[in-house]
């Protein structure tokens, strides 16, 4: 049962298309890894699934009963969140909006939930704590509970793991392999990490100059699979 | 000290004392209230390019001869703020440069078109005090105060329904338009919002005040509360105190009214400052 279908869509600013063409779908409980060099367009293509620009052509749809505003989004952190006076708890709550619609309060049940999801990431303990004196690894969490707010059946991570030293990484990749596996939650996430997006995912898109996409299996055997080789050749080094 | 009482009782008397009181306390609220999410969007200094903006509307209406300037000046300053309000992310000039040039492009040309048509005698006087903020705090009129006072509780009204999206647009912007296609909307209302208390605010009490009145409480918050709650309700109720006692003070000692209110919120600065600093030192 898809869940996202991307029909040869284009994506770009300003009527200029960075990535043309593409098509790939998201079926319930996939993990989808967008890899690419910087400038592919691996931004701009998930700023367009999220609906905060329309692609230049082709159609993005969402079915299994899953709306575009029902996706998790874990953005880049903004400097402006650096030293923003907010507690988790509020931050959290917050990916609850979309289901108070004009409401102008939180109910009980939306409490409830940013509770649970807290206690999901293992983040009780700072509930009542300040975002900013936070860890980076600990940022993340907390923006991981709030996307899960936010969704049910789909996460998109806008590079999760940037700025995290190698432990917390690991924990990080663990976790979100966790939702996917337990939750059922479908996954697409970017990264330029290719040898974790190889390990965790089950589906592969590589953009750039030639695109790909399929299971990690195909992508292995691809003609990009060298390039994998290769970077797990340096890694190992 | 029962010199003093005998003072502010006498004063208490006159009319005039009382709204500017009534009228002070107000503005400070609102302003207060609207300057933590300013401050955090990296806007602190939108009070003082709306007002340089309001006063070229002001020029323009009066050359026009305009009887009433409201209107005009209320509508081109709206159309400012959402200007620079508008999403930031792709835009070619950034938030501080954009609030730059609006701000001493509207003040040079809005003085440029008083001085070539001018109607006034007093010109560098009429300058002066939109600038500066003018003796106007005392010299309101009933009819001032109550339109002051309904556009004040319509402002706090506003904030407090819209408490949560307003937490939400200001922390992530993208997010919050991601799952939820209102948002654009939110960002609109603050925007609108914040010309109307303004506006409102220049013609009372000048532009110098209202930049101090955004940007003081909420930054003095900032330095003691973690949570964003906490720093808007201790942000109001230190701007609310800091004018009331500003106001009084410059009444006492017969200083002017702005700068006084200023000089009291940047005396609470220092001491909240100084009680962050204690209190980061102890939780460490």
């Amino acid at each position: 049962m898809f869940q996202l279908i991307c029909d040869q869509v284009s994506v770009g600013y300003d009527g200029k298309a960075v990535l043309q063409n593409l098509n790939f779908t998201v079926n319930a409980g996939d993990y989808l890894c967008i890899v690419g060099e910087n400038g592919s367009g691996k931004s701009t293509l998930m700023k367009t699934i999220l609906g905060l620009q329309p692609p230049i052509a082709g159609k993005i749809e969402t079915g299994d009963g899953l709306k575009q505003n029902e996706i998790g989004y874990l953005p880049q952190q903004t400097a402006a969140q650096k030293d923003f006076p907010a507690s988790v708890q509020e931050i959290v709550l917050s990916g609850c909006q979309a289901r108070c619609g004009l409401r102008p309060f939180y109910n009980q049940q939306e409490k409830q939930l940013a509770r649970e999801n807290i206690q999901k990431m293992q983040i009780e303990s700072l509930t009542k704590r300040c975002y900013r004196e936070l860890s980076g690894g600990q940022q993340q969490r907390v923006l991981l509970a709030r996307a899960l707010c936010a969704t049910r059946k789909m996460l998109l991570l806008d590079e999760p793991v940037s700025g995290l030293d190698p432990k917390v990484t690991a924990k990080m990749y663990q976790l979100i392999a966790e939702l996917n596996r337990r939750e059922g939650i479908s996954i697409v996430m970017i990264s330029h990490d290719i040898a974790a997006a190889v390990q965790y995912a089950s589906h592969i898109l590589h953009i750039g100059d030639t695109v790909f996409f399929g299971t990690k299996e195909e992508y292995l055997k691809s003609p990009q699979g060298p390039m994998f080789a290769m970077e797990k050749g340096g890694a190992a080094v | 000290m029962s010199g003093i009482f005998a003072k502010l009782a006498l004063y208490w008397g006159y009319p005039f004392v009382r709204y500017a009181l009534v009228v002070g306390v107000l503005i400070a609220l609102c302003s207060s209230l609207l300057g933590v999410t300013l401050v955090l969007k990296r806007f602190s200094f939108i009070g003082d390019g709306l007002s340089h903006v309001a006063f070229g509307a002001m020029s323009v209406s009066a050359v026009l001869g305009l009887a009433d300037d409201m209107p005009l000046t209320l509508g081109v300053t709206i159309v400012c703020a959402v200007l620079l309000l508008r999403t930031g992310q792709n835009t070619k000039i950034k938030g501080d440069a954009a609030i730059a040039m609006i701000s001493v492009g509207a003040l040079a040309m809005g003085y440029l078109l008083m001085n070539v048509f001018s109607t006034s005698a007093n010109l560098s006087g009429d300058v002066c005090s939109t600038l500066f903020g003018s003796t106007s705090i005392l010299t309101l009129t009933k009819t001032e105060v109550w339109l002051c006072a309904g556009l004040s509780a319509l402002v706090v009204t506003i904030f407090i329904l819209f408490y949560n999206k307003i937490f939400a647009v200001t922390f992530d912007e993208n997010f919050a338009r991601a799952v939820n296609r209102g948002a654009q909307g939110y960002n609109l209302l603050i925007a609108v919002t914040i010309a109307i208390v303004i506006v409102l605010a220049m013609n009372l009490v000048g532009s110098l005040l209202i930049s101090a009145l955004v940007v003081f409480p909420a930054l003095s918050a900032m330095r003691v509360y973690k949570s964003f709650r906490a720093v808007t309700v201790c942000s109001a109720v230190l701007s609310v105190c800091c004018t009331a006692l500003g106001i009084l003070v410059s009444i006492l000692a017969g200083t002017p009214v702005g700068s006084t209110i200023v000089a009291v919120d940047i005396a609470a600065f220092v001491c909240f400052s100084a009680a962050g600093r204690l209190n980061g030192g102890t939780a460490a």
